[in-house]
């Protein structure tokens, strides 16, 4: 019989619970985040105008860098101001 | 009792001995005559008969009395009064056994002295396991136990746990003696890892470390390796996380490359060297188990390269005409450093024919436009490995890495109209804008020149970068801490 240590992390990640999807989009306001890959903000840009047609409210973001997660600032504004996101990669 | 409890010690005098000690045979009169003469008990550490003539003698089976009382030589002779010992002699001197003993004339037809031998419980095949077992653990990593009939490296693979070549089971005694590698505590923490953003200890590098087959004296450069890429500027996020096939590339310098027996020479980047081929790979798995990095999860290479499997080298300081890599990071000429690149599996450069440094570099310059594609440029660092046949060339002229670096970076330099999308037939490309501009391929400080290689062969390496800058990795350079 073999004992070993075990090599990971041994940390059970948080389960956050998800926002049930809303059944409409009326009267709510939409996240656009671009993660600032090329062309993401030429896709967004179509969608803005989409969803305004709509008479929806829009708040777009943008992350720094695609590389590196969204700083923990920028996610708390998200989450603050929009009842929904759509996040575009793109290239 | 338990065995992490000190056994405790008869009063008067005690000995331990082993059977397999020429001096121990040497010295069993001696010992007969103080069990005349005084309170003797002998403790044997392998022949319960041996020294036959004794009748107070012990067997010190599991080494326990040895180990608590830390005897690294036998015989060694203690003195002890109320359970304490209050003086101790190794090996065999005729005045420290008369001063102990208070015995005169001990052993007059002997050697004045004779030095004793290794105890059994330092043995080095033992000692791991006497750790475990007297020691008590200081190690807090969950302990995973595999059935009798469970085949261990299968069961490791299972797991989840190897980048799918065997590892060595990281049991607590090599973790222990991994361990020994470093003055840092295993409780230390040494970095954040990604993508889980998880604080790594000591101990989980050490059981990383033994996975990937390294020996305890790699330990440090592992640790500083781990410490480089976890730093915002080298991200390791991104580095892990792209489609790109890089990883962190790693180059040894300082003193401790040759301590350890890292290869700079012939197959430098290469197999055959244990420490070259593990170091490396211990970073790439702790990023694997411990930051949960894992391809086709976080890890999104589309291609992957050989070098993320681990990717570890020294630089071949000894004859460099350059200084160590290292100094362009501000260490002086050795330290002990190790610079983490973001960086791909590496191609050769042929050039048989230059024998001056105007015509090499010239050849270098070509290469090197075509790193990731030859239109894009300034986006990616690069090192340029160069073998000594090569190097000898700009030593020889007197051309230091500035001159060299300068030099390269100056015949990279192309018109933008070049460069732009649609030039030349390719979509891929600069923007329009950028049409006017003269631009070299390496932004500042790109371009890492590394001596390294064996003594023959007309021929460097080439290994990319990744996106550099503040949209993806800078090379990192930190010193090794022991």
């Amino acid at each position: 019989m073999t004992k070993v240590l075990d090599p990971t992390n041994e940390t059970e990640p948080a389960k956050i619970p998800r926002v049930d999807r809303p059944t409409s989009l009326d009267g709510l306001t939409v996240g656009l985040l671009d993660i600032s890959k090329p062309r993401g903000d030429r896709f967004l840009d179509r969608i803005e105008e989409r969803l305004v047609e709509r008479g929806l409210r829009v708040e777009r973001f943008r992350k720094p860098t695609f590389t590196k997660p969204a700083p923990v600032d920028l996610r708390h504004e998200i989450a603050t101001k929009c009842d929904v996101v759509i996040e575009a990669l793109a290239d | 009792m338990s065995q992490t409890e000190v056994p405790d010690l008869p009063d008067g005098l005690v000995a331990v001995v082993k059977q397999d000690c020429p001096t121990c045979e040497l010295i069993a009169p001696v010992l007969v005559e103080l069990a005349k003469k005084s309170d003797l008990t002998v403790f044997t550490q392998d022949n319960p008969n041996f020294p036959a003539e004794i009748s107070n003698r012990m067997l010190d089976a599991d080494l326990a009395v040895s180990w608590h009382h830390h005897i690294e030589t036998v015989p060694t002779l203690l003195l002890v009064q109320n359970g304490q010992e209050i003086d101790r002699t190794v090996g065999w001197s005729r005045p420290q056994w008369e001063r102990l003993s208070g015995v005169s004339e001990l052993g007059i037809h002997l050697p004045d002295q004779r030095p004793g031998c290794g105890s059994l419980s330092v043995d080095p095949s033992l000692s791991a396991e006497l750790t475990v077992r007297f020691g008590g653990s200081k190690l807090l990593g969950r302990r995973v136990e595999f059935a009798s009939l469970e085949d261990t490296h299968e069961a490791l693979f299972e797991r989840g746990w190897t980048d799918g070549l065997p590892v060595v089971p990281p049991t607590e005694s090599r973790v222990l003696a991994m361990l020994e590698g470093t003055t840092r505590s295993p409780e230390d923490i040494v970095a954040t890892v990604p993508p889980d953003l998880v604080p790594c200890t000591v101990e989980k590098v050490a059981i990383n470390a033994v996975m990937a087959g390294c020996r305890p004296e790699y330990l440090p450069v592992v640790l500083a390796a781990l410490e480089a890429v976890c730093t915002d500027g080298f991200n390791m996020h991104g580095l892990l996380a792209t489609t790109m096939p890089h990883a962190p590339v790693l180059v040894v310098n300082g003193p401790i490359a040759t301590k350890i027996g890292m290869n700079s020479e012939n197959n430098a980047l290469g197999q055959g060297n244990r420490a070259n081929s593990t170091i490396g790979r211990a970073l790439q798995l702790v990023i694997r188990n411990v930051g949960g990095g894992r391809p086709g999860e976080v890890d999104r290479a589309a291609l992957g390269s050989p070098a993320k499997v681990g990717f570890c080298f020294a630089e071949r300081e000894a004859d460099s005409p350059w200084t160590p890599i290292s100094t362009m990071y501000g260490f002086p000429s050795g330290t002990n450093t190790v610079l983490a690149f973001p960086g791909e599996a590496p191609r050769n450069v042929v050039d048989q024919l230059s024998r001056d440094p105007e015509s090499l570099a010239r050849t270098y310059a070509a290469n090197l436009i075509s790193i990731q594609h030859p239109k894009l440029i300034l986006g990616f660092d690069a090192i340029l490995a160069v073998a000594p046949d090569h190097s000898r060339i700009f030593g020889d002229a007197g051309w230091s890495r500035e001159k060299l670096v300068d030099r390269i970076v100056a015949l990279t330099v192309r018109p933008g109209k070049e460069l732009i999308r649609g030039a030349g037939g390719i979509p891929e490309g600069l923007p329009e804008a950028m049409a006017d501009l003269d631009l070299p391929k390496f932004r500042p400080n790109g371009l890492h020149i590394v001596h390294c290689g064996g003594g023959a062969g007309l021929f460097s390496a080439i290994i990319g970068g990744w996106v550099n800058g503040e949209m993806g990795s800078n090379p990192v350079c930190v010193e090794i801490i022991p």
